[in-house]
């Protein structure tokens, strides 16, 4: 079915361009470098960037999707009471030798055993090394997975705490990339464990040459890739800080794909007759957070809908996010499975408001509005957005002061709930709406320091999302958050603001480039037509 | 001499505490978690605990400041809380790229400084000397990050003269020896990739250098006018000796004093400058990575940068001093 598939579907490929070509090198300029090329040590983007090119994991999400798909696993099974995940290996894969690293050693169970165990069995040579395992922590891996059990060479077994539906999108995230066990353990022995967050060695498409730190990566094609062996012969991921001078190398061609233009810069490199945007919804939303443990008029229902109807965000998002992005209306993105498009939608009512806030008591209200000093695909100019709000929410009575505070402290106070009111946006890791509905907006995530920056709780809300969590069945699961959507519309304890649009501009002869819902950049099928 | 040299050398010492001492505390009493900040927005209460734990920033202040100096005595400046990587390793990395763009930066401010400054005092009222000193005023009211940009408009975009950002070509791959790419691509007789790395260095010198030639042409230029009016000009020329002589033997070097104190003065706004220009430009160096871990709040590469820059500048100020005994013998150190 599979082999039946990939023929139609290059088929289709066929007779929409030309046949794909070998051969080029393919330049992707990126706003900063990657901290270290281990995936399950950091969390920043620019390093996921790169691991992505060099490991695969057992699942992964198919390019330019959230459906999931095999990857180093070409199956899975899960038991009935969903407590043990039994994943199949593929066979005769293997981690390519490199520069620094001769050997070529077959892809086996003990590598699975060595990339998971590492991050949470204490006992573990390497659990001590490299730092701390931030994604295994911030996705509570600890309260989910037991153990993890080699069954034979090419079978694997991961036995859970309690039945968690989102485990197997988590094993598609780059934390969960299978990194070879023989090699970590020939750096031990050499005392060189050090090495293994900068030298990676993984079966990827792609193979590490070079890192000149806050320069270049320069990779060359996994010519015995098990997906295919990628199209381009090199590909180097280039740091240019400013996205002017990002716009100014596309232009004259020195690289090939850029990331994050200027919204200002847009109709400029669309106009360049060798360059073409490719874009995308992204899986993220940007709110305002309507924080009630600070700010009590925040605990009346009637205040929180007066603001969102003060605030006319479909304006905003047109001005602001220079129409590269979408008004929202829920938390979760409409690319993600189970969004709900019947919501109660606020549209921009200003009289309405004003009544709402003299019902509630409050026809005079005055709050801080916190705007991040920060850029993100879902909040462009967050000090732009607030001066909107700003001047909205005036016409209605209601008066802020803009505050802002460098990204760490802003963050940290945030979670202390020291905010009245904050922008802030989430990005998806793992296409799961649990990811967004449960980190964001239950009374769980409202501990401090609390990713639930409103202090929102609804004990029938988090009852659907406990719920959801342990059904595997996904209809039912949908079921479950198309419902929990609609109370937090009716209860709004955001302004959900936008999902960012996300534009990657790419030169002409650049084909078949997607971009991927969780944020990746994928190489390996991409291609140069000369 | 040499007493002045050890006194020289001791007094640095104190300095140095102070700079570790000032650091410490402008680093650690402004507010926010670091540990926050390297996590992210995705952080939970276990893991900001297990990062702070890690970070020795769950011990009083004191204890941390006696740990960093006792590290510091074995030559210990720590590990980069964001890369996990030993701070002095990422900052041999990024060092000579710095220093190869500064050097080229100052070799064309004072070149092109020193010489527009000498032809304005000579030629005063001229056309040059009004043309060349409004240049220098225009340069030093620039913003560097500005006139890179506008640099990368017209001579990369527009006339595709020389290459937008970055170090060198991708096409070229030159063994790290020196770290200096005009070095080592030399060394390895890969011409082409030093005339490749030349092209990459000319507008970021011009962007760099631009406030500092700007500042050493009005220093010259006013220096040059004193001297000549000087009574031993006046006896020089007397005595018959040619234009060249007056100017380039017995005015200028007299006329260089203040200009060389200027000019040691700039190599610590050229770092400056460094951070900004190195932005645009992509310039792999410690400029952009300092202020990357300024946003990150990584602790140990701020701390450690800073006193490795201090550090230096206490040797350029060190060279620049017995640079004067040099030029002027009336000057005895002691």
């Amino acid at each position: 079915m599979r082999k039946l598939l990939i023929t139609a579907l290059l088929f289709v490929t066929t007779l929409m361009y030309a046949a794909p070509k070998y051969g080029g090198v393919l330049v992707f300029g990126r706003s900063g470098d990657s901290v270290a090329i281990d995936p399950a040590h950091v969390t920043d983007g620019e390093s996921f960037y790169a691991s992505t090119q060099v490991y695969n994991t057992l699942v992964q999400f198919k390019n330019g999707t959230t459906i999931m798909e095999p990857g180093l696993a070409t199956s899975w099974d899960v038991s009935k009471d969903g407590l043990e995940y039994t994943f199949h290996l593929r066979k005769g894969v293997y981690f390519h030798p490199t520069k620094y690293y001769k050997k070529r050693n077959e892809f086996t169970a003990d590598d699975v055993l060595f990339s998971i165990k590492r991050q949470f069995d204490k006992t573990h040579p390497y659990n001590k090394i490299g730092g701390s395992y931030k994604y295994w922590g911030a996705m509570d891996m600890d309260k989910i997975v037991k153990d993890v059990i080699k069954i034979d060479k090419y079978t694997v077994k991961i036995t859970l705490k309690k039945p968690e539906a989102p485990f197997l999108s988590n094993m598609a995230m780059d934390f969960a990339s299978i990194l070879s066990n023989t090699y970590a353990m020939d750096l031990l022995k050499e005392g060189k464990s050090d090495r293994l967050a900068r030298y990676p060695v993984g079966t990827g498409p792609f193979v590490l040459v070079k890192w000149v730190k806050d320069d270049k990566m320069i990779f060359t094609a996994n010519e015995n890739y098990w997906d295919g062996k990628p199209y381009i012969k090199k590909l180097i991921l280039k740091v240019i800080t400013n996205s002017s001078v990002r716009a100014a190398e596309l232009k004259v061609g020195s690289i090939h794909v850029m990331d994050f233009p200027n919204p200002e810069e847009i109709a400029g490199l669309e106009a360049n007759p060798d360059i073409k945007l490719v874009k995308q919804e992204g899986l993220n939303v940007g709110y305002l957070a309507l924080d009630q443990v600070k700010f009590a008029p925040f605990k009346d229902v009637r205040v929180r809908r007066a603001i969102n109807y003060a605030i006319n965000k479909e304006a905003i998002v047109k001005a602001i996010y220079a129409g590269f992005g979408k008004p929202a209306y829920t938390p979760i993105p409409p690319t993600m499975w189970s969004y709900n498009a019947n919501v109660k939608k606020y549209k921009y009512n200003p009289e309405k408001a004003k009544q709402l806030l003299k019902e509630a008591g409050y026809p005079k209200l005055s709050f801080e509005l916190w705007a991040m000093p920060v850029a993100r695909p879902y909040m462009p100019n967050a000090r732009k957005v607030a001066e909107a709000m700003q001047a909205d929410l005036a016409k209605v009575g209601v008066t802020t002061k803009i505050v802002s505070y460098d990204w760490g402290t802003y963050l940290d106070k945030g979670r202390h709930y020291k905010d009245d009111s904050c922008l802030l946006g989430w990005t998806g890791d793992n296409g799961d709406p649990d990811n967004f509905l449960n980190v964001l907006l239950t009374s769980n995530a409202a501990k401090i320091p609390a990713s639930n920056r409103a202090g929102w709780k609804n004990p029938e809300f988090d009852a659907l999302i406990a719920k959801a969590k342990t059904t595997t069945d996904i209809k039912e699961r949908t079921k479950l958050y198309m419902k929990a959507q609609e109370i937090f519309a009716d209860q709004v304890p955001w302004v959900t603001i936008a999902n960012s649009l996300v534009v990657e501009p790419i030169r002409k002869s650049v084909m078949n480039f997607k971009l991927d819902p969780m944020g990746k950049r994928r190489f390996n099928k991409v291609w140069f037509d000369k | 001499m040499f007493s002045y040299i050890v006194k020289r050398l001791l007094w640095t010492i104190p300095t140095l505490f102070g700079v570790t001492l000032l650091v410490f505390s402008m680093v650690h009493l402004t507010p926010g978690d670091p540990a926050a900040a390297i996590l992210g927005d995705k952080a939970n209460k276990q893991s900001i605990a297990d990062l702070r734990a890690q970070m020795g920033l769950d011990k009083p202040l004191y204890e941390q400041y006696f740990i960093y100096i006792k590290n510091l005595s074995h030559g210990d400046f720590g590990k980069s809380a964001n890369s996990n990587e030993e701070v002095m390793s990422e900052f041999k990395d990024r060092f000579p790229a710095t220093v190869e763009l500064s050097m080229v930066a100052m070799f064309f401010a004072v070149f092109l400084g020193i010489g527009a400054g000498i032809i304005s005092a000579v030629k005063r009222y001229s056309i040059f000397d009004y043309g060349s000193m409004f240049g220098a005023l225009a340069g030093v009211s620039m913003p560097v990050f500005w006139l890179g940009l506008v640099l990368i408009y017209f001579f990369s975009v527009k006339l595709g003269w020389l290459p937008v950002s970055g170090r060198l070509g991708y096409e070229f791959d030159i063994d790290h020896i020196t770290g200096f790419y005009l070095i080592d691509s030399l060394l390895a007789k890969d011409y082409e990739a030093f005339w490749d790395a030349l092209k990459h260095l000319i507008l970021p010198a011009i962007a760099l250098g631009t406030i500092p030639m700007a500042i050493i042409a009005r220093m010259t230029r006013s220096s040059m006018i004193e001297v000549m009016k000087e009574e031993y000009i006046k006896t020089a020329r007397a005595k018959g000796c040619s234009r060249f002589q007056v100017i380039f033997i017995h005015a200028l070097r007299n006329a260089m004093m203040p200009v060389v104190t200027i000019i040691g003065l700039m190599l610590g706004s050229l770092f400056a400058g460094a951070i900004l220009t190195e932005t645009t430009f992509s310039w792999p160096g410690i400029g952009k990575w300092l202020v990357n871990a300024v946003y990150q709040r990584d602790f140990p590469v701020i701390q450690s940068t800073t006193l490795i820059i201090a550090i230096i500048f206490i040797i350029v100020n060190f060279i620049v001093d017995l640079l004067y005994a040099f030029i002027n013998p009336k000057i005895r150190l002691g």
